[in-house]
């Protein structure tokens, strides 16, 4: 099902690359009209990198630096934490969703490596919902279209969420070996994620996971969802550090909820992180927390590698308009 | 030890699942998830059962224990192949997708379509209504290399201790 196998190959930029997931890697033809693709933005340039050498050659070799626009001075320092597993840690402010999920995808099919991924925001609304997930049932189709959000469709489990600007994501990927004593099933990698998201907001907010969300109190400001391979997981949680009240009349009601939703709408249901922790804050507090298990080493978005030859074919997809049109006559009849 | 030979043997023979449920009359240790005699077993939690020319495939009943309440269940088209060790379809549970990889290598004849409309069979019937997928095996060897019933009794108990 995937090509799995990753090769030396030329440097590629991520961002093409991405692209080129999205476009040229051999998949069944989508229906006829194209989806809703937001344009891409244009990140800063990056120097070229036309070394051959392996990565982990490069690595820890450069100082840390971020993503321009990153509003973090922390520095981590290269010696620290000796002893602990490596990971690589990847920040980026406003890459699109769809990007992120392709670049995860990647990573937990054909890194060996443990990774942490930290978007600081995404550029437009988009709605994006689980691998199972169906529209009719999730969302008003109508509205959606009418407005023409963007709606995906990702490879982790769970249920829908609609990010933007004020969605701060956080991303694990790991070997299963990575967390001692952690068994590689869904209870135990969400059970893993809270103790160290504990650390984040001791003190605040009486902060808990709850049913597999993390809220302050009873109300709801991270959603979270997983996919786990043989040797791997992935654990990637969506933080709601702001958002739009009107982007909320997209999503329906779901019928699968968890039952302290004690089915309370949206907006009673779910709350602001802004109103309990500023932003960097707690990007700065997730990466200490992080620290304290795994030896961090800040990586490039172009130190990535990429096959061209094995291509590898990430699944979540932007769904078409005739999909969601489908969707919503099947509904109705 | 004694008694917990006991209970697994009574677990087996009566083929109860003791950890699915918590209103189970029998209060056995969580450890002691079902293990058919027959089967042969994988380290990444699936069964096969061959009879004949077919071997069928399923998800053991510790592995769905672990993975909670199954939600949606993706499987390959009939016609296509399975290799040993490789992963063939997915289970979704309590927001995560848990791939299913495949014991042995071979062509696939037969998938479980009820479990498009009932994935909880892989829940409540593991070893038989949710079976997954059917399987001209490619190589009969490759059965000899997977655990027996009591080899994967031992596994899970000790992966279950170790964590």
């Amino acid at each position: 099902r995937h090509h799995s196998q990753p090769a030396i190959v030329p440097q590629l930029h991520l961002l093409q690359t991405a692209t080129a997931f999205s476009r040229s890697c051999s998949r069944p033809p989508l229906p006829s009209s194209p989806a809703i693709v937001p344009p891409l933005p244009s990140l800063p340039p990056h120097p070229a990198d036309h070394s051959s050498s392996l990565l982990h050659q490069q690595l820890g070799k450069e100082n840390p630096t971020w993503n321009s626009g990153s509003d973090s001075k922390m520095l981590i320092p290269q010696t620290k934490n000796i002893g602990l597993p490596l990971m690589n840690l990847m920040r980026f402010k406003g890459l699109p969703i769809l990007q992120q999920l392709h670049i995860e995808e990647q990573l937990l099919r054909t890194s060996s490596e443990n990774w942490c991924i930290v978007n600081d925001g995404t550029n437009d609304p988009t709605i994006v919902i689980g691998v199972s997930g169906k529209p009719a049932e999730l969302l008003e189709i109508e509205s959606v279209l009418d407005d023409q959000v963007p709606v995906i469709r990702r490879f982790t489990g769970g249920g829908t969420v609609i990010v933007d600007h004020g969605t701060v994501f956080v991303t694990f990927i790991c070997n299963k070996e990575a967390v001692p004593n952690l068994q590689p099933y869904p209870r135990p990698i969400m059970s893993w994620s809270s103790s160290l998201y504990s650390k984040v907001f001791q003190g605040i907010g009486d902060f808990h996971l709850r049913e597999n969300d993390y809220v302050f109190g009873n109300h709801k400001f991270g959603g979270n969802a997983q996919s786990i391979t043989k040797n791997r997981w992935i654990h990637h949680t969506s933080f709601l550090w702001d958002f739009n009240v009107q982007n909320m009349s997209y999503l329906k009601h779901p019928k699968r909820a968890p039952a302290y939703r004690s089915a309370r709408s949206h907006l009673d249901f779910i709350c602001r992180m802004k109103d309990y922790m500023p932003r960097s804050t707690f990007m700065d507090k997730t990466v200490e927390a992080t620290e304290t298990q795994f030896s961090l080493r800040p990586i490039q978005l172009e130190a990535i590698r990429t096959c061209s030859e094995a291509e590898f074919c990430p699944s979540s997809r932007f769904l078409t308009n005739e999909e969601l049109d489908a969707a919503a006559v099947a509904l109705q009849s | 030890m004694a008694l917990r030979m006991w209970a697994s043997t009574t677990a087996n023979a009566l083929k109860i699942s003791c950890a699915t449920t918590k209103a189970s009359v029998f209060s056995l240790p969580r450890c002691f998830s079902t293990v058919l005699d027959g089967l042969k077993y994988a380290e990444s939690h699936e069964w096969v059962k061959h009879e004949g020319p077919v071997a069928t495939i399923g998800i053991t009943d510790h592995a769905q224990d672990h993975l909670g309440e199954v939600v949606f269940v993706e499987l390959p088209e009939p016609g296509g192949s399975v290799s040993k060790g490789k992963g063939f379809g997915a289970v979704e549970s309590v927001k995560a997708t848990s791939d299913v990889n495949s014991p042995i290598s071979g062509e696939i004849v037969e998938v479980n379509s009820k479990l498009t409309e009932t994935p909880g069979l892989i829940n409540s019937s593991p070893y038989e209504g949710g079976w997954m997928i059917k399987v001209k095996p490619g190589s009969p060897s490759e059965l000899e290399s997977l655990m027996g019933p009591k080899e994967y009794t031992k596994f899970c108990e000790e992966e279950d201790a170790s964590h």
